[in-house]
């Protein structure tokens, strides 16, 4: 294999405040100037003593950051806001230097950050088009083979010799977006968090990018959305605070960042002496159950899901039940719950159990609230715990699960199976 | 572009050295890039205007009729023996070709930002890129030259040949200077607006509204460091035969000019690391 991405002990430093540092009238700097060397002397003493003072104004926005990525590698990067994630696409795309090592690129880069780069509304179209497929790194003679190609693309063969401006805006990000299809790079970087434009003009850098990825292309894809990662990514790399957290499998990565404590299990044990619970009840674990890909982080949308809800009870004779809310892209898409109170006689350890049936959440992330509660005159909740438990649920797109052979992006926070009929009504 | 390197060649991304000269042969991989943003600036300039490239000659044409009146009869300085309409306009033409391109090529960094935070290109292009696309600006106002000429019957002298000299070295003074100062601005906006003023201070340390024999001749060395004033001198007497050709004065502007350049440059590549963080 080989290599199209060499990152070695990459660092980079950012000042914080380092605006509002940066002096901002000429004066002001000569004054600087002539204080320096009073300054210098104070930093230099610094040196001397514990410096935690000086460390404090700068930050490293990546720090120590190595790995090598393969051509036709499919790799999404991930991590919370302020992880590094832009900045190290930026330096991917030259934007910005590193403090400290380097990276290694064999290969043409292009981004889709630049769709529309350079575009200059007094142009026409025609201009724009080689104005903008030479700034993204095409010979002229390049945008001249595929000018008609572009021109098809777009739509917009009726204004391609009027000015830009007077385009609509749709006009303007299709035209612009005609180029960077046609862009032939060897790596594609793509940067969702930072894509601007509607769903639609999304959608189409998604399928840029598939079309890459297909033709055995590097691709390097940073999002906030897993669903996207899990689906086109096989790798993915986890930033946290500038450092890189974990390189691996992209469900392995995923589940890590999505805080699951036992990686891979589904499940989720609390110590007895800090479980969550009152009034004589504690929740011990909370464990997903899935017949198949026991191994794997996904559960299958197309399998059933058991909830196990274990709970220890320490005072005799209380009545009440179990529930389960399933959260789904930050909304309750149901509750569950025991239909009756039950007893619980004896002190001890109790399960309660819970299938979701197959074909019934929607792909992507969720997460569980587990409650236990009972009424004893007023309403008494022994246990209350959100975000219990994080999961994935994969759709295996086999053609048995509720998308059938559709494998476009689906709205709404459950996805029943539901059954369908048509007949012939006309004559 | 990089579609011409070979296939076992990488590029280093990492810190740049802190002196770097020109990378010629990467500014070459660049040179659709210099050539699509030229006809831009070109075709941008004088867009929906009614006299379009017109305005390049209506600069210095105004400025000529202002100084023959204030100057020439009012104030009577002398024109050298010439007709003052051509010994004003024969200096004014090169100067704003001067002064403009040294302006554009100031902001050119903080005018294409939007370019520098998104996609790599060596970023010297931009100064050099507004120094050149006024060039045509300077050839259509240069007509009217030939026109006055021919009106007030003047013989150019042989040495007319050398105007192509005299235009390279005010095109490495205005790239100099400007690639200097975009490179500060990017950071310090004051400079944007300083370097007006500049340009109009720059003026009167050149032989536009006077001639040079007004500067004693032991001092005239210290007057050329001014590139513009052998350029403009020089102008003066390969078409008007003013004077003999100034070839002192011209090589002083020349090595000026060159070592502009050099500290231009490497400034702007010591700077350049940062630009995308400070625009």
């Amino acid at each position: 294999m080989n290599t199209a991405i060499s990152s070695n002990k990459l660092g980079k430093i950012y000042q914080i405040g380092a605006r509002q540092e940066l002096s901002s009238t000429f004066v002001e700097t000569l004054t600087k100037q002539i204080t320096k060397p009073l300054r210098n002397l104070k930093n230099i003493r610094q040196l001397s003593k514990n410096s935690n003072s000086s460390s404090n104004s700068y930050i490293w926005a990546l720090k120590d950051i190595n790995f090598d990525i393969n051509q036709g590698e499919v790799v999404g990067i991930i991590g919370p806001n302020g992880a590094g994630k832009s900045t190290l696409l930026k330096i991917l795309s030259r934007i910005t230097y590193p403090t400290e090592g380097y990276v290694k690129i064999k290969g043409r880069v292009s981004s889709l950050l630049e769709v529309g780069t350079g575009f200059h509304p007094e142009l026409t179209g025609r201009e724009n088009v080689y104005l903008n497929g030479t700034v993204l790194g095409m010979t002229r003679k390049e945008v001249s083979n595929k000018f008609d190609e572009i021109i098809e693309f777009s739509g917009v063969e009726t204004f391609i010799d009027t000015p830009v401006k007077r385009y609509s805006s749709g006009m303007q990000v299709r035209l612009a977006f005609a180029v960077a299809a046609h862009l032939e790079p060897e790596i594609l970087l793509v940067d969702e968090v930072l894509a601007v434009g509607d769903a639609e003009f999304q959608k189409r850098c998604i399928g840029k990018m598939k079309d890459t990825a297909n033709a055995g292309k590097t691709v390097i894809f940073v999002s906030h959305n897993m669903t996207s990662i899990s689906r086109l990514c096989d790798r993915a790399i986890l930033l946290n605070n500038g450092n890189l957290i974990e390189d691996g499998l992209s469900s392995e990565v995923i589940s890590h960042y999505l805080h699951k404590p036992d990686s891979g299990k589904n499940s989720r044990i609390w110590e007895m002496n800090n479980a969550p619970g009152q009034e004589g009840v504690k929740l011990l674990s909370v464990e997903l159950e899935s017949n198949e890909d026991s191994e794997h982080v996904w559960l299958n949308s197309t399998s059933p899901i058991k909830i196990k809800i274990n709970y220890h009870v320490s005072k005799p004779s209380l009545k009440m039940r179990c529930a389960a809310m399933v959260f789904t892209q930050g909304i309750c898409a149901f509750s569950t719950f025991e239909p009756k109170e039950r007893e619980h006689t004896q002190q001890g350890n109790y399960q309660a159990q819970v299938e979701i049936p197959s074909n019934l959440l929607i792909e992507g992330e969720h997460s569980i609230n587990i409650s236990i509660f009972g009424s004893k005159g007023h309403k008494l909740r022994y246990v209350d715990y959100k975000d219990a438990l994080g999961f994935h649920i994969k759709d295996k797109i086999d053609g048995t699960s509720s998308r059938g052979d559709y494998t476009q992006n689906v709205m709404g926070i459950v996805h029943p199976l539901l059954k369908w009929s048509s007949i012939y009504t006309y004559e | 572009m990089f579609h011409e390197m070979k296939n076992s060649q990488y590029t280093f991304i990492k810190k740049p050295s802190k002196f770097e000269i020109l990378n010629v042969s990467e500014i070459w991989f660049y040179k659709d890039l210099i050539y699509s943003l030229l006809i831009k600036d070109i075709k941008v300039r004088y867009a929906q205007s009614v006299l379009g490239i017109g305005w390049a000659v209506i600069q210095p044409l105004f400025f000529m009729v202002v100084f023959t009146l204030i100057f020439s009869k009012l104030a009577k300085i002398s024109t050298d023996g010439q007709p003052a309409q051509v010994f004003y306009y024969t200096a004014l033409v090169p100067w704003t070709y001067f002064s403009s391109g040294l302006i554009d090529s100031t902001g050119s960094l903080i005018q294409n930002s939007g370019m520098m935070t998104k996609v790599y290109f060596p970023r010297i292009i931009l100064p050099f890129v507004s120094v050149l696309s006024k060039l045509p600006d300077l050839i259509i106002a240069s007509t009217i030259v030939a026109i006055l000429m021919v009106w007030f019957s003047i013989t150019p002298s042989i040495y007319i040949i050398l105007i192509p000299f005299l235009i390279l070295i005010m095109v490495l003074f205005s790239f100099g200077l400007g690639a200097f100062f975009s490179a500060l601005a990017i950071q310090y906006r004051d400079i944007k607006y300083g370097i007006t003023f500049l340009t109009q201070v720059l003026m009167f340390a050149t032989p536009i509204a006077y001639p040079t024999s007004l500067i004693p001749k032991n001092l005239q060395w210290v007057y050329a460091l001014n590139p513009m004033v052998g350029v403009i001198e020089g102008i003066r007497s390969c078409l008007l035969q003013t004077r003999e050709i100034p070839l002192d004065l011209i090589l002083i502007g020349l090595a000026v000019s060159i070592a502009t350049s050099f500290v231009g440059i490497i400034y702007f590549n010591r700077c350049e690391a940062t630009f995308a963080d400070v625009a």
